[in-house]
């Protein structure tokens, strides 16, 4: 069990900053149990549990830091990582843009931990595997699939006082359901703070449904088509995209988010008017810490609304530069959407495609975001507000800048994960007019 | 998967302050002082460890037992314009026991360094295989290996990059940023990414193995801005990461090629600040080059281009436990079925040979001993256009009919157990003499590729797009001007068919990846493709170029 209890951890980092002879020392324990199950061609492949804790000190003399870690926590050991920062900051040359520590703030706690999530046990993870290997044993199915769930803490204080502590918990769990014949694959993924409101026998039957529904593929011409994507399809798009809402880079006039002739695009109309993005720390079941990585407290703050810029990142360092107020860096992003499932959303579609999931997303032009990637496991095709068949995959080349002036349609934001991880994310399914795709995959 | 690097991660370490402190995976370690960098541990000491461990698993029943006693050294320095954004020295150290009893695997690791946690390790390791071997299908089938005693040895570095002092290598750096900016660039980051793997594997099969293994990587990034239209273009460093000591950066003119198009590329010595100056110019010229019209085009690929595209069409969809469904929820499966290989399916024109290897010197998968103790080799994929092998490890060479394991299973940790990893994949230079300038001057209407760019392929390897870093018009035989905005877009079997024309092995050159991700969890490894120049005709090429209005 690696959560230190909030009045051990204070006393390690007491010590940790009482130790430094340094200008300053900012300490901070970061630790929890990551436990995970993997499984493939209806067998459980592998499993583990990965419990650890860090101790990380970042001294600075002047404007040179050091930077140390530890994962053992006795005197002699506190005396060690204290000396090995010093002694790198000593060597270090000096950074420009180095910046004091933070003085103390206050924060406000944020409900990031359940108790169904810190208590899972190996045999839970097992039934989840079960859960989802049986259904599909039983129906000729092949399952694949991933859970891992972490319970992690997090402690910090600096030489100033500024201190916090707070626990967390999340699951991830994916399942890829195929056909015997290799002629389908479905998908389903589910991240959520509580394991509570996790079900893998519920979630399993989605991509169940869609491995034996897209078994028949038929070939359309690529081109530009109506979407809906679905919220973990959107993801990787749209978390891409967020990589550049970073006031330096589009200050320094390398982002879509600069201004010919100079600055930066804040207050100008970029997306269209069905589309707003804010990040609130204590948002319900996709809360995060109430502090971002340099201890500022977040707050809820808007980042597009209306289609309009309200808010880019800026760091202490540039915000000092650039005279502007620096915000604590967001944690999770909320877009808005409708009421709306996906089922009403086919609904009122007249020629359409559905897609369950996105692959493989690259950047090709970071001038305009231009992204490509491929669908996967789940793609239909829509007529007349109904699925009407599955269709082979494609590969598409989009902007999520112009995809998102292309909203028809948004429907309920769900939280999301996109494949290669990144920050919480809620997001609504997005039906989007003119989604260009390039060329037909043969891939199932 | 390649993975991506974003800046952010390496920042992220410079604001440890507060707040969820994430050290990227590959930073994972404990940070340390940079004399402990030079260090090895006493190979008695592997040796006693490994002992404990192999005795108590076998005590518990073990039918096998694996060792492994690493210790995981790294280096990066990272630096923009005339700042160093961060030095960060890691080490993680720690012991891995892997077991099979009732005929199923088990793995535990501890970072404790003493004989009796070890030998606690590796009862966990068996408990762990016995409660697994209830669920079984079918027992671990493992090819045969001979022990081979105890054996050691080091990457063939000239100067361990370790040793380097830290002045030395910002001083490089800066250099190489300030040549950047003089030579027009408004933005450079460069950095270097330091790897000495220590690994001391040990086995009930009689071997004592102990591995010093060394990597180098430099990568840099140079963009130009045109304030008053608010178009900006970027250019990537030209060299490769390598398995090879700080000798790579000593800039020599042996391990330069000057291209048709007067592009300078790197093979086993890499000229930085030069490329740094290139880069600048190139870059500025992007801004400038006119779009590329969509169509089909003869593609001449140099391999500082190729290795990217041979290892998402190649290297992965020929991984046996890719082909078998054991990836499929994540990295996917792969086209290149069981069948075809029965079949000897044309994956390629005749001219296509392509290797498999953990042995070329310089390379970064360059080893005698796996992390399972099989001595390495070079094998064949394709040969003569035809699909005849895959790779496989121990417990998966009777699967593929084979009496041995191909040797490319690989541990990014001692915490991490080892898999099947890609091997060095590589295209064989042609064996008739034909130079790069002899090979455009039959090409009408094509577009010559340099560096590696964007690159995304789905998750049965069929269907990938790759951009690059510079572009050329070719028509009728000659080099025209540089062109911008081009991705290509191909289907395997096709592209590797359509493959009319390999340089000789005069031209041959290693490309890589430092950090190739697979498995859930993750795992990272670093790899090499060679190739020579190579033509693919007809290829479909489309424009990138998008207005955002």
């Amino acid at each position: 069990m690696s959560i230190l209890p909030e009045a051990q951890a204070k006393a390690i980092l007491t010590k940790v900053v009482g130790l430094s002879t340094a200008d300053e020392c900012v300490a901070q324990l970061n630790g929890g149990t990551r436990g995970n199950i993997r499984f493939a061609l209806n067998n459980v492949s592998t499993s583990g549990i990965v419990d650890d804790i860090e101790l990380a000190v970042q001294v600075a003399f002047g404007k040179r830091v050091g930077i140390a870690t530890i994962n053992q926590f006795d005197d002699a050991s506190l005396e060690r990582v204290v000396r090995r920062a010093e002694e790198l900051a000593r060597l270090a040359p000096e950074n420009p843009e180095f910046m004091p520590a933070i003085e103390a703030q206050t924060f406000t706690p944020t409900a990031t931990f359940s108790p169904a999530t810190a208590a899972i046990t190996p045999a839970d993870r097992a039934r989840a595997a079960t859960a989802s290997i049986a259904p599909c044993k039983a129906s000729g199915l092949t399952a694949a699939g991933y859970l891992e769930d972490v319970t992690g803490f997090v402690c910090f204080l600096n030489s100033k006082g500024n201190y916090g502590y707070q626990t967390s918990t999340s699951v991830d769990y994916t399942c890829t359901v195929r056909t015997e014949d290799g002629r389908g694959s479905g998908w389903v993924g589910h991240n959520v703070q509580d394991m509570a409101a996790f079900d893998a026998d519920a979630d399993v039957r989605i991509a169940m449904r869609k491995a034996s529904a897209s078994a028949d593929a038929m070939a359309l011409e690529p081109g530009k088509y109506t979407v809906i994507l679905e919220p973990a399809a959107a993801a990787g798009l749209i978390g891409f995209m967020m990589n550049f809402f970073d006031a330096r880079s589009a200050d320094e006039g390398r982002s879509f988010l600069s201004k010919p002739g100079g600055g930066n695009k804040i207050g100008e109309q970029v997306f269209g008017p069905e589309v707003s993005f804010h990040t609130d720390p204590a948002y319900p079941d996709a809360a995060v810490y109430p502090w971002d990585n340099e201890g500022m407290p977040r707050a809820p703050m808007p980042i597009v609304e209306n289609g309009r810029i309200v808010n880019l990142e800026y760091s202490r360092y540039w915000a000092q530069k650039q005279g502007k107020t620096a915000l604590a860096g967001t944690g999770n992003l909320i877009m808005a959407g409708g009421d709306k499932s996906t089922a009403d959303l086919i609904r009122s579609t007249d020629r359409g495609i559905l897609v369950t999931r996105t692959w493989y997303i690259r950047m090709v032009d970071p001038q305009t975001v231009l992204l490509t990637g491929l669908t996967r496991d789940g793609t239909f095709y829509i007529e007349n507000g109904q699925i009407k068949h599955p269709i082979k995959n494609f590969r598409f080349n989009e902007s999520p800048v112009i995809m998102l002036n292309n909203v028809e349609e948004l429907g309920r934001p769900v939280r999301v994960q996109s494949d290669e991880g990144g920050y919480v994310m809620v997001l609504p399914a997005m039906k989007l007019r003119d989604f260009t795709f390039t060329s037909l995959s043969d891939a199932v | 998967m390649e993975a991506i690097v974003h800046r952010r991660d390496f920042l992220s370490l410079g604001a440890v302050g507060m707040g969820g402190l994430v050290l990227p995976s590959m930073f994972a370690g404990t940070a340390i002082a940079a004399q402990d960098l030079v260090s090895t541990l006493d190979v008695r000491l592997k040796k006693s460890l490994a002992d404990a461990g192999m005795n108590a698993a076998t005590q518990a029943g073990a039918s096998y037992c694996d060792v492994r006693v690493g210790r995981y050294l790294r280096q990066f320095v990272i630096t923009r314009e005339a700042n160093v954004e961060n030095i960060v020295n890691t080490e993680s150290t720690g012991v891995g026991v892997r077991v099979i009893a009732d005929g199923a695997w088990g793995f535990a690791a501890t970072n404790a360094m003493t004989p009796e946690a070890v030998a606690q390790t590796a009862r966990d390791a068996v408990a762990i295989a016995k409660a697994n071997a209830g669920t079984l299908t079918s027992r671990v089938q493992l090819a045969p290996v001979t022990g081979v005693g105890e054996v050691s040895w080091k990457t063939p570095i000239v100067k361990n990059s370790m040793e380097v002092p830290i002045e030395e290598k910002v001083e490089l750096l800066m250099g190489v940023n300030s040549a950047a900016m003089e030579a027009g660039a408004n933005f450079v980051q460069s950095m270097l990414f330091l790897v000495n793997e220590q690994k001391y594997f040990a086995s009930t099969d009689g071997s004592y193995i102990d591995q010093d293994v060394h990597r180098i990587w430099a990568p840099m990034d140079v963009t130009v801005i045109d304030q008053a239209s608010g178009k900006f273009r970027n250019r990537e460093g030209l060299s490769a990461p390598m398995g090879l000591g700080f000798e790579y950066l000593n800039g020599s003119p042996s391990g330069k090629t000057t291209l048709p198009n007067g592009v300078v590329v790197y093979g086993n010595s890499y000229d930085m600040k030069e490329d740094a100056i290139a880069a600048a110019r190139q870059a500025r010229a992007k801004l400038t080059a006119p779009s590329v019209k969509p169509g089909k085009y003869d593609l001449v690929l140099d391999p500082s281009h190729t290795w990217l595209t041979i290892h998402e069409s190649v290297g992965h969809p020929l991984e046996l436990d890719r082909v078998l469904g054991y990836e499929a929820n994540f990295a996917g499966t792969s086209f290149a079925t069981m069948d075809k290989m029965r079949d000897r399916f044309q994956y390629g024109s005749d001219k296509v040979n392509l290797f498999a290897d953990k042995v070329q010197p310089g390379s970064l998968g360059a080893v005698p001993y796996d992390d399972e103790g099989v001595a390495t080799k070079k094998w064949d994929l394709v040969r003569d256009g035809k699909l005849v092998g895959y790779q496989a490890i121990r417990d998966q060479a009777h699967i593929e009919g084979k009496a041995a394991s191909d040797g490319c299973c690989y541990a990014d940790s001692w915490a991490s157990v080892q898999f099947q990893r890609m091997a060095n994949v590589s295209l064989e230079a042609g064996k008739t003499p034909l130079s790069v300038a002899e090979m455009i001057s039959n090409v009408e209407d094509g577009i010559y590729i340099v560096g590696d760019g964007s690159f995304s392929i789905d998750q049965q390897r069929y269907n990938a797009q790759f951009g690059g870093q510079l572009f050329f018009e070719i028509k009728n035989g000659a080099i025209t001007h540089q062109i911008e905005d081009v991705a290509y877009q191909i289907r395997t079997p096709e592209f590797w068919n359509a493959c009319s024309a390999i340089c000789d092995e005069r031209d041959y050159r290693l490309g890589g990846s430092f950090f190739d991700g697979k498995g859930q969890p993750s795992q990272s490894s670093a790899v090499s493709h060679g190739s020579s120049t190579a033509r693919f005709d007809g290829i479909n090429v489309i424009n990138t170029a998008r207005s955002l209005g």
